[in-house]
């Protein structure tokens, strides 16, 4: 018995990760952000999503990758989570999937740092791998400055 | 009769009968207080013999069977056969409150749940029984509805619900749900930032034909923003309504006479801030009964009247609302509090002694002084003052407390009107622009640019700006922000305050007032006290809300035990300051670094093996005789990178009667020399610089380090 599930892809220093397409609510591309001084450094800061806040949480910076180089602007990915929208940047946006539970793999044993924590397991696709994001455990941040 | 139709017909009984209840038991203490008329009881009756009625026909027959029992002894009571006894008054309010309860039941489940009300029936049965001479009026509800319809000249009441008397209100006011209230309250935010955007855009245009519907649109979005806050406003007396009830039980309880006058009831508040403020004001009046209002014993012993005041009063002031509790009980015993408060290592003996009035009852509000020992059933119910206070600033307030020992006590709280739009002066600092609520500002300083290098002036390393002869503290806000060091120019004050303590605060420019509307941070960024909100300004753009009191408390203006660790770390600074001759204890600290604590402070070292590091509440912290101690990793607190070790080197150090564990790479030495400390550095957590053994060391200010520790636990 093989269940179908559809997730939502984006695209970080080309590799592939999705997040379940219901979770999504839309994407955007970049918007104007204003900066919270003395937030933690994942938060990149807060847009205006038609008169709602929301933070944007910076996932190259969360997954400690190198900076987009500053002529590229990232993607709003606005994703629902148990406290509200949050919106993930991304480099690019991907298409929607359609995947078999049967490619599912939990991530490796080897999977170390703040992936381990943020990636919920692996599809084997044709094209490459899947990496499924769980958005909850990327908002798990540590204040970064003293308070 | 469809389901539906049924569910919504008991929804409707639910919402009716629960006011109507509060009715009832306002109309039960008048009765008490023999202040009553055959009216009353009449009403009274008509109430519960139509509840009854009503559950009837809709089956709820728990609710019918506890109706009926109650009526029976109201019926003997409006007939004069019973009199309005303090016993049968509490019988009759554990009657309603027996009603409430299934009332409750039913409004969550749509059926009556399994709540056992026999007792109390027995007991309504049992009056009856004792007070009616011929048993002739015993029986089922019919017979008492027949009872009732022979004497009642006109037996419509049942018809016509709880609410006969207000039926012509009913003709010229609906009932609203509260979040359909909320979601216009939401659009008409929107509107009004999407009215702010067209009229800065007309502005820049000269196109009449765009200005003049521009003013129009202006205005009407103001008329209309101001009439649905109206629809929003509550009198706060639809809050004290229940407080009469609570005083009569509590001051049955504890057997104290107290008599509970309330002023300005009519005063109105927006229904998010009452919700807010209902159980603080409803802990703070159980406080007053239960630690103020004495004893008639005692009373009479200190000549007073046996009778104690409580007295509740509401006012308007200068677009805020002002609540005030006032007991002319025992007043604050200053000694006890600060015995109590040093005995819970809030302060030390010696600051305790300094302190003024104000700081003293401060200390009733911090975390942690209200504990088991002074809990009694009444007031204590796991929440302390400290609760009280940050459930009033969590929605804008202050309350502070005055206090004549022996005499009385006085709470005030100060609350907004409203929560949802307010206005604001916007201000820029760096890049972004900030909005600062106008309650909290007094008022404006420029300084020129020319001026500026002279009319600020510094005690030690804090600046200060002489406002009118007196020394005001400023704070940079740029600094606070981390946001780097302000290009030169004129200089920006706005003077802020924050429960009642006043300051400087510095900005790059002042740009505009505004009606903002506050918006909520998301979780991810709740723990920063700075702000309380953002909200969208008029091209668009988030701007974030400052939090006057958050930065107060952060820069330790308003935390008592942060001011206490002030008062500390000026100490130390001065003796550091001071080219005294110390005794410094030499660490390494990540890349290099070299940092001197001084001696004095230092309880032990210690070395811990990275497992017996454990976590709590997201802080690392070791069982050290038999406590646990909080570890705070210093060169991580600086920012400094630090390298693995199998076992951790530890500091012990003691403030204010708790120990601290601060992680450094290694111990160097410990020296006793003539230090002259440079302070040079902005830097939190350094107090500044020195040359000791031929290195550049940082002097530690170990309070403002271990301070987001110290609160956090």
């Amino acid at each position: 018995m093989s269940e179908r599930k559809q997730f939502c892809t984006f695209y970080l220093d080309n590799r592939m990760f999705g997040v379940d397409v219901l979770k999504i609510q839309e994407v955007l591309r970049y918007q104007p952000t204003t900066e919270v001084p003395l937030a933690p450094n994942e938060i990149r800061g807060l847009i205006n999503l038609r008169g709602s806040i929301v933070s944007t949480l910076d996932l190259r910076r969360r997954f400690g990758l190198a900076q987009l180089a500053a002529e590229t602007l990232p993607t709003n990915v606005v994703s629902q989570t148990s406290t509200g929208l949050i919106s993930l940047l991304v480099d690019r946006i991907g298409d929607v999937v359609e995947v078999d539970q049967a490619d599912f793999e939990p991530p490796p044993e080897t999977l170390e740092g703040n992936a381990r924590q943020m990636i919920d397991g692996v599809y084997k696709l044709p094209s490459g791998l899947l990496l499924i994001l769980n958005v909850e455990r990327t908002l798990e941040l540590e204040p970064s400055r003293i308070a | 009769m469809t389901s539906d139709k049924q569910q919504e017909f008991i929804r409707d009984l639910v919402i009716e009968s629960t006011e109507a209840l509060d009715q009832f038991e306002q109309d039960l203490l008048s009765l008490e207080k023999n202040e009553t008329d055959a009216d009353t009881l009449h009403r009274i009756f008509r109430l519960i013999h139509s509840l009854k009625g009503t559950s009837g026909c809709l089956a709820l027959h728990k609710i019918e069977e506890l109706a009926h029992s109650g009526e029976n002894v109201l019926s003997l009571m409006r007939d004069g056969r019973l009199r309005a006894s303090k016993e049968l008054i509490s019988k009759l309010f554990a009657f309603s409150d027996g009603l409430r309860t299934i009332l409750g039941e039913v409004g969550q489940t749509g059926r009556e749940g399994s709540s056992d009300h026999s007792a109390l029936i027995a007991d309504l049965n049992a009056l009856h029984r004792a007070a009616s001479i011929p048993p002739a009026a015993e029986g089922g509800a019919a017979g008492t509805f027949g009872l009732f319809a022979d004497e009642e000249p006109a037996p419509a009441p049942a018809a016509a619900g709880p609410f006969a008397d207000a039926a012509a209100i009913a003709e010229t006011a609906i009932r609203v749900d509260v979040e359909q209230l909320d979601r216009i309250m939401d659009l008409v935010g929107e509107l009004v930032l999407a009215r702010n955007q067209i009229v800065r855009f007309a502005g820049s245009t000269q196109d009449a034909e765009l200005v003049k519907p521009t003013q129009q649109l202006n205005l009407i979005t103001s008329k209309l923003q101001e009439n649905i806050m109206k629809t929003r406003m509550q009198p706060i007396g639809t809050l004290w309504n229940k407080f009469p009830r609570i005083v009569r039980d509590l001051s049955l309880e504890l057997g104290k006479q107290i008599a509970l006058t309330m002023e300005g009831a009519d005063t109105e508040l927006d229904r998010t801030i009452l919700e807010a403020i209902k159980d603080p004001l409803t802990h703070l009046i159980r406080n007053s009964i239960d630690h103020g209002l004495e004893t008639p014993e005692v009373r009479a012993a200190a000549g007073k009247p046996p009778e104690g005041m409580l007295k509740l009063r509401a006012l308007h002031e200068g677009g805020q609302v002002i609540i005030q509790i006032f007991d002319d009980g025992a007043g604050i015993d200053r000694e006890k509090v600060i015995r109590k408060a040093v005995q819970r290592n809030l302060v030390n003996a010696d600051d305790a002694a300094r302190m003024s009035e104000r700081e003293v009852y401060a200390l009733l509000f911090q975390p942690g002084f209200s504990t088991a020992e002074t809990v009694t059933n009444l007031s204590g119910r796991g929440v302390g003052m400290d609760v009280v206070k940050r459930n009033i600033e969590r929605i804008g307030g202050s309350v502070d407390l005055q206090s004549e020992p022996g005499r009385s006590t006085t709470i005030r709280i100060k609350i907004p009107l409203t929560l949802a739009i307010v206005p604001a002066l916007i201000v820029r600092c760096g890049q972004d622009r900030y909005a600062i609520p106008q309650a909290s500002i007094v008022e404006l300083v420029r300084i020129g640019e020319d001026e500026a290098a002279t009319v600020i002036e510094y005690v030690d390393q804090c600046p200060v700006y002489r406002l009118r002869g007196h020394l005001l503290p400023l704070v940079r806000l740029r600094d606070q922000l981390q946001l780097g060091t302000a290009p030169s120019g004129p200089v920006f004050l706005l003077v802020v305050q924050a429960e009642g303590r006043q300051f400087g605060l510095v900005v790059d420019s002042i740009l505009d007032t505004e009606e903002i509307v506050v918006k909520p941070l998301g979780k991810e960024l709740k723990g920063l006290a700075v702000y309380a909100g953002a909200t969208i300004m008029g091209d668009g753009r988030v701007a974030l809300i400052l939090d006057i009191i958050g930065i107060a408390r952060r820069v330790g203006l308003l935390n008592e035990r942060a001011s206490a660790l002030a008062q500390g770390k000026s100490q130390e600074a001065r003796a550091a300051g001071a080219t005294g001759r110390q005794s410094l204890l030499l660490v390494g600290l990540g890349q290099g670094r070299q940092a001197a604590i001084p001696l004095s402070s230092v309880a032990r070292l210690e070395e811990f093996a990275l497992d017996s590091i454990e976590l709590a509440g997201g802080s690392e912290v070791v069982q050290y005789r038999g406590e646990i101690m909080a570890l705070v990793d210093i060169s991580k607190a600086l920012g400094y990178e630090t390298g693995s070790a199998e076992e951790r080197r530890v500091v012990v150090y003691a403030l204010h009667g708790r120990s601290f564990g601060l992680c450094v790479e290694r111990i160097i030495d410990v020296l006793d020399c003539e230090v002259k400390v440079q302070q040079n550095t902005a830097r939190p957590g350094i107090l500044g610089s020195a040359v000791v053994q031929k290195r550049v060391t940082d002097f530690l200010d170990i309070p403002a380090l271990v301070a987001a520790e110290a609160r956090s636990l």
